[in-house]
């Protein structure tokens, strides 16, 4: 069995995570400190990749990044890169199907952080990078992992945007979930049946650990 | 070493305007609750920004709108004690207090001395969610200490606790403020711990501060209905002044005030204190019918209604020892006294 899809996947989600956690964050911050009416509209605009069919991100991705379209031409010519079907293109779907779960989550867990916490360190000296990072989060640390997990299993789950994205090219581009399409297409139901397996382990191990972290935060 | 404060803020609907002055004092602000002192103690701290005024600490501009000045809380040198204290949850107590050291070179030192100052050497690695409230606050002030604050603002400071331990507590504070140099402005609810704790005094109503005033003459000279309330009376009436005298619609009665009554005064103030079962025909003597009678814990309150009040006046209120209240022959009928010297006068 060639393992490259799981490894691909992994290393796809991994990334697109690790960039998520930062971008979820950022904007969550940001966003909980906004007025009302401003929060709103954003709030609805980073959400919606959440409940946009994953086919329709990946077009609006495709109109942005293909190799025809503006910002993808550019980077071809300015730098000879290509954005869509190499690996790595998938890491722009995945990254913006995850963001609103990390978004979402983390952003509610800042809103329910007491403010007077924040206000306290800053009245002792502190810094507002100080009060964040060794204050805020610790504080936040259930919700903002409880996100990224979340964000993680999306991104590993991702089939629509990256298909079209990154295509399928064993090897190369392909993830578990292409290649469990790109199986059951060729009639191979015991190469998929594999591939689902190993996608059902991984899935599991993951709701386990979200279901743990939510006991643990119902505990406190 | 002195601080100086006139800001205005709008939120909303609600305005709030505030002048005071503060040596090293302590000074109460005074008020029921949504009045606005809260709001005026976090922007002293930096933590809200007024719409405009200034503040000024031992002559440090810390905000002026017409400058465009508006230092940070950091560089404010304010200790500010918020209402549940607000330790951080996620660090032990000697990391809370560590984490106020100004001085990283003097922070080992800081730290074991405001330890050993406020008996919390045994409780340092806890943390907050396993401290008392008395544990809490001590930590809390040992923090705000650490930071070497110029001005302290207190936050209802013992609005977290319940009154068996508030009373040990407050004696605790007043030793720490008692060895604290400088500004120390209490913000409260409370007349009784504003009395005990407090110098001078600064009424806030619906966003407006009065002039600061010594707490006997909020006592006995109140200037404002809202200030007499705040200190304890319950009493009110509307009054029309008639040279010495006033009278007072409501109850139908006229009293004699033993002063020349403001010809602006609209309102009339008594404490349940100062009315008082009547020896015998006088001056300010009244016949009343017992409406309702309160025992309290160590006096009993007495729901008068004057005769002659009209059907929708306000009732009259008494309050008295438990013994005198018991060695009145009737307790159906009582004919009760005011003396001049006890009628507060209120102008609008």
């Amino acid at each position: 069995m060639d393992w490259y899809p799981l490894f691909n996947s992994l290393r796809i989600a991994a990334i697109s995570t690790a960039a998520v956690f930062f971008l979820g964050i950022a904007a969550a911050q940001w966003i909980a400190r906004l007025p009302r009416g401003v929060k709103g509209v954003l709030d609805v605009i980073l959400t919606l990749p959440l409940v946009l069919p994953p086919t329709v991100v990946g077009w609006l991705l495709l109109m942005l990044l293909g190799p025809k379209r503006p910002l993808g031409a550019w980077v071809q010519e300015a730098f000879g890169v290509r954005l869509v079907m190499t690996w790595q293109s998938a890491i722009f779907a995945t990254v913006v199907v995850a963001f609103p779960l990390m978004y979402r989550t983390a952003r509610g867990a800042f809103e329910s952080f007491d403010q007077n916490l924040a206000d306290a360190g800053r009245t002792l000296g502190r810094s507002n990078a100080w009060v964040f990072w060794r204050v805020q989060m610790p504080c936040c640390k259930q919700g903002v992992l409880a996100g990224t997990v979340l964000a993680f299993a999306r991104a590993l789950g991702e089939y629509g945007a990256t298909s079209m994205l990154a295509g399928y090219t064993p090897g190369r581009t392909a993830t578990i979930s292409t290649t469990v399409y790109q199986l059951w297409r060729t009639g191979d139901d015991p190469g998929a049946l594999r591939w689902v397996l190993v996608n059902l382990a991984i899935s599991a191990v993951f709701l386990l650990a979200i279901s743990l972290l939510e006991h643990r935060r119902e505990r406190r | 070493m002195s601080l100086s404060v006139d800001i205005r803020k709008k939120l909303g609907k609600f305005q709030l305007q505030v002048q005071f002055e503060a040596g090293d004092e302590r000074l109460a602000l005074l008020g029921a609750s949504g009045c606005g002192k809260s709001l005026t103690l976090r922007c002293v701290a930096g933590i809200i920004r007024p719409d405009a005024g200034k503040i000024v600490l031992d002559g440090v501009t810390l905000f002026d709108s017409a400058a465009g000045v508006d230092l940070p809380p950091q560089r404010r040198r304010v200790g500010y004690l918020f209402q549940q204290y607000a330790l951080f949850p996620n660090m032990t107590v000697r990391q809370n207090i560590a984490a106020a050291v100004r001085d990283r070179a003097a922070q080992e030192e800081t730290v074991s001395t405001l330890l050993r100052r406020f008996r919390l050497e045994e409780l340092a690695v806890l943390k907050p969610g396993q401290l008392s409230g008395g544990q809490q606050q001590r930590t809390a002030l040992a923090r705000i200490l650490a930071s070497q604050p110029q001005v302290l603002l207190l936050d209802e400071p013992f609005s977290a606790l319940d009154s068996y331990l508030k009373s040990q507590l407050e004696l605790e504070l007043m030793e720490t403020l008692d060895q604290f140099p400088g500004t120390v402005l209490w913000v409260s609810h409370d007349r009784g711990e504003v009395f005990r704790s407090c110098q001078r005094v600064c009424v806030i109503d619906g966003g407006q501060s009065q002039p600061v005033q010594d707490l006997s003459q909020l006592f006995h000279a109140p200037g404002t209905e809202a200030a007499a309330r705040l200190s304890g009376c319950k009493n009110f009436a509307a009054a029309l002044p008639r040279g010495e005298e006033v009278y007072l619609p409501a109850w139908d009665l006229t009293l004699h005030c033993g002063r020349p009554v403001p010809p602006d005064a609209v309102r009339a103030g008594v404490r349940a204190r100062f009315v008082r079962p009547a020896g015998g025909p006088g001056e300010n003597v009244f016949p009343c019918a017992v409406v309702r009678v309160v025992e309290d814990v160590f006096s009993t309150i007495v729901i008068l209604r004057p005769e002659g009040a009209a059907p929708d006046a306000p009732p009259l209120r008494m309050e008295l020892d438990k013994m005198a209240w018991r060695a009145l022959p009737d307790r159906e009928r009582l004919t009760v006294q005011i003396s001049p010297r006890d009628i507060l006068l209120f102008r609008n």
